[in-house]
């Protein structure tokens, strides 16, 4: 991907030019594909830098077997890295694929402007839009689609970086990689094979399917791992699409010598893990000292281990064992009581086996379920909750009891001589807790004591609600 | 038999279409909530079909003003009917696929050459919330991921013909599925392109960026119409964007 030449065009910026200013000399800009990253800028002046980005829906894989319809950038999840310099001028030409069935702009977040840049490049599919800005201020920004509806826009991939290199430049590094996470929406879960659709609900509920780095699972392990030589320096680019998630980016086995967080001017040093905001990024620079693979991860680790966060610099080179010795020995140790432990297997729920189970087991249950309404002593809350203790509508007939834990209960009854009109809902439970803790209640406060069987209850299950 | 015949012929060459009552009357969009207030339609007629290549054809034979070759560059940009051969040929292209690269005032002109005129976005949007058993779909299972998944996907590069799908209710084919297609006030609606800004316009009916309104994934099939018709400009020609024609209902005429 470095192949690409420079391309600079000492050319005076013509009249056709939008809002040109008259002395910057023109450029292309150089634009890289993920994890490439363009060189760094030589310059020690300004530019104009014309930038030319497709927005492109196209089938992709997602994971083995698994297939998504991705909106992108440049054809590509991340989307384009673009690279200038503080101060450059930029002239941006967004151009719709004539086959997208959406229309589409951009937001750069390294745009000073309404919208970052949205409204001017608002495209009909098999249409350019042009507009320019100027790059104020140094950092490593995102880009992404803000066409409505914007959340999906972004859930299908419609996001990359940008980088505005300081006037000064950057620090030199042997390599740059660019690493951008993304959390994935789809109708089947987690590995289940086919064309998959966006799933809405799951968006909004942010219910991620797949949390993955570059757009897919195993965009950066096995062959498409990135590489470092031991000795080198390592710069990653590290942006955050979301839509929803942050990402408490980690790389096992380094520490991160520098981190510019938020990718702005701060650097902060020693980071074992820094928090990438979604719609936000980071720049990590790292030395790596022995050979292995260090593993990239969103330490929310589940994401890493079960919806696809996982990513890998493959480094080569010199052990050194004073840095990190490898495994010396390995040798046999058996404390007492080593025996496997396990959680598996089934559990056992405790059954009442009496009525004085039952009255306990059945306090658990009130106190869960009942008491917030019903108060701790069963006094209820007048004109609100009736009371059970004491209640002549409870010890009429306990049944009732079963009726408005099973079915809900809705409409007037009168209490203990005071009416009552509101809307006790069915409760979700089973029906040993039932029993038990409609005893607890027969036996508690003052009420006339005996028992309700899980017989009782069920019959009264097999009865329709009101 | 023989007229009936005779009839189709004459309807096929002239480039007219069956065309279908819609009951107008009150209904709420797809994007409203449900406490928004409804939106009156009057009863009108619409073609049960997308126009297609061949109809099409036909109209730029009689109205060569709208060949190729001859359309004034204000009303298509250059991209007008680049799928045909070329003035007079479809080459490749299914005569009963739906016509497209085609600018407003080509598709206006054409509807206009057939006693007719394009439907406006109450209307469209109104014949389309059908699904197939019901007027107002939208609360049937699977009707909008349906339409959600189409709008997902790109574009083929060969369109399929007019007529594969099943029909709505009204009896009108293809209103999901097939193409874009455009309305008389494509461009009436208040997205400004910057759709989070929109909501500043209107929250109710943009809620754009908001996903919060919007709990129902049914409101973003529609959010998505509004959203594509706002990005267009009369003269452009889409590659998936078509039409049909729709007309006021007639007075009867003592038939």
């Amino acid at each position: 991907m470095w192949g690409k030449k420079l391309l600079v065009t000492l050319a005076i910026a013509t009249a056709a030019s939008v809002g040109a200013a008259k002395t910057l000399p023109v450029e292309d800009a150089i634009l890289t594909s993920p994890p490439n990253v363009p060189p760094a800028i030589e310059r020690d002046h300004n530019a104009r830098v014309v930038v030319h980005l497709e927005t492109v829906e196209k089938v992709g894989t997602m994971a083995d077997g698994v297939e998504y319809v991705y909106w992108s950038f440049g054809g590509t999840v991340p989307g384009s890295f673009i690279r200038v310099k503080e101060g450059d001028e930029i002239e941006f030409h967004l151009s719709n694929h004539p086959s997208s069935k959406m229309p589409h702009n951009i937001d750069l977040h390294a745009v000073t402007g309404p919208g970052g840049g949205a409204v001017s490049s608002f495209t009909a599919p098999g249409h350019t839009s042009t507009f320019a800005f100027k790059a104020l201020n140094p950092g490593l920004y995102v880009y992404h689609c803000a066409t409505a509806p914007v959340g999906m826009h972004i859930a299908n991939g419609m996001y990359g970086l940008i980088l505005v290199e300081p006037k000064e430049g950057l620090p030199k590094v042997d390599r740059e990689y660019y690493v951008m996470q993304g959390d994935f929406y789809t109708k089947g879960k987690y590995g289940e094979a086919g064309l998959q659709p966006f799933d809405m609900e799951k968006a909004i509920d942010e219910d991620a399917d797949y949390v993955v780095f570059n757009g897919s699972v195993g965009s950066l392990t096995g062959d498409n791992a990135l590489t470092a030589k031991v000795g080198e320096t390592v710069r990653l680019y590290v942006g955050n699409g979301g839509p929803n998630l942050v990402s408490s980016f980690h790389v096992i086995g380094e520490i991160f010598d520098t981190v510019y967080i938020e990718g702005g001017d701060a650097k902060n040093h020693n980071i074992q893990t820094t928090l990438v905001p979604a719609g936000g990024s980071a720049i990590v620079d790292f030395e790596v000292q022995v050979p292995g693979n260090l593993i990239l991860v969103d330490h929310s680790i589940f994401r890493a281990f079960n919806k696809g966060a996982l990513g890998m610099i493959n480094v080569t080179g010199e052990e050194d064992k004073v840095v990190y010795s490898g495994k010396l020995s390995d040798a046999i140790y058996q404390p007492e009581g080593s025996a496997v432990q396990t959680m598996e297997g089934d559990y056992k729920v405790a059954k009442a086996e009496n009525k004085e189970d039952k009255v306990k087991f059945g306090k658990r249950v009130y106190d869960a379920n009942c008491k917030a309404c019903h108060q701790a002593n069963g006094e209820g809350v007048p004109q609100a909750f009736p009371p059970l203790a004491e209640s002549d509508y409870f010890n009429e007939d306990p049944v009732r009891g079963i009726e408005a834990i099973v079915h809900g209960l809705e409409g007037p009854i009168k209490v203990n001589g005071e009416s009552f009109n509101s809307v006790m809902p069915a409760m979700k439970l089973d029906d040993d807790e039932i029993a038990n803790v409609l005893t607890y209640i027969l036996n508690s406060w003052g009420n006339k004591g005996g028992e309700v069987t899980v017989e009782d209850v069920q019959k009264v299950r097999q009865q329709k609600g009101h | 038999m023989l007229t009936l015949t005779l009839i189709t012929v004459s309807l096929a060459l002239s480039g007219a279409s069956e065309t279908v009552l819609i009951q107008g009357g009150e209904y709420r969009p797809l994007y409203m909530s449900k406490d928004s207030p409804m939106q009156i339609v009057d009863s009108f007629e619409l073609d049960k079909y997308p126009v297609t290549n061949g109809q099409f054809l036909s109209f730029v034979n009689e109205h060569t003003a709208w060949q190729r070759s001859n359309i004034a560059s204000v009303f298509a940009e250059e991209d007008y009917l680049k799928h045909w051969d070329n003035d007079t040929s479809l080459g490749k292209i299914s005569a009963n696929s739906p016509v497209t690269n085609v600018s407003w005032f080509a598709a206006d002109a054409y509807c206009q050459a057939q006693g007719k005129r394009l439907p406006k976005v109450s209307e469209w949007e109104l014949a389309a919330l059908a699904s197939e058993t019901q007027p107002n779909g939208s609360l049937e299972n699977g009707y909008k991921q349906k339409i959600l998944t189409w709008y997902s996907r790109p574009s083929p590069a060969v369109l399929p013909d007019i007529g594969l799908e099943s029909s709505n209710y009204w009896g009108v084919h293809d209103m999901h599925g097939l193409v874009w297609e455009w309305t008389e006030d494509f461009n009436s609606t208040l997205v400004t392109g910057e759709s989070r800004e929109d909501s500043t316009i209107d929250t109710k009916l943009f809620c754009a960026g908001g996903a919060s309104g919007a709990v129902d994934p049914g409101d973003y099939a529609a959010f998505m119409r509004y959203g594509f018709r706002s990005s267009l400009e009369a003269k452009f020609t889409l590659s998936n964007l078509g039409f049909r024609c729709a007309s006021d209902v007639k007075i009867q005429s003592g038939e």
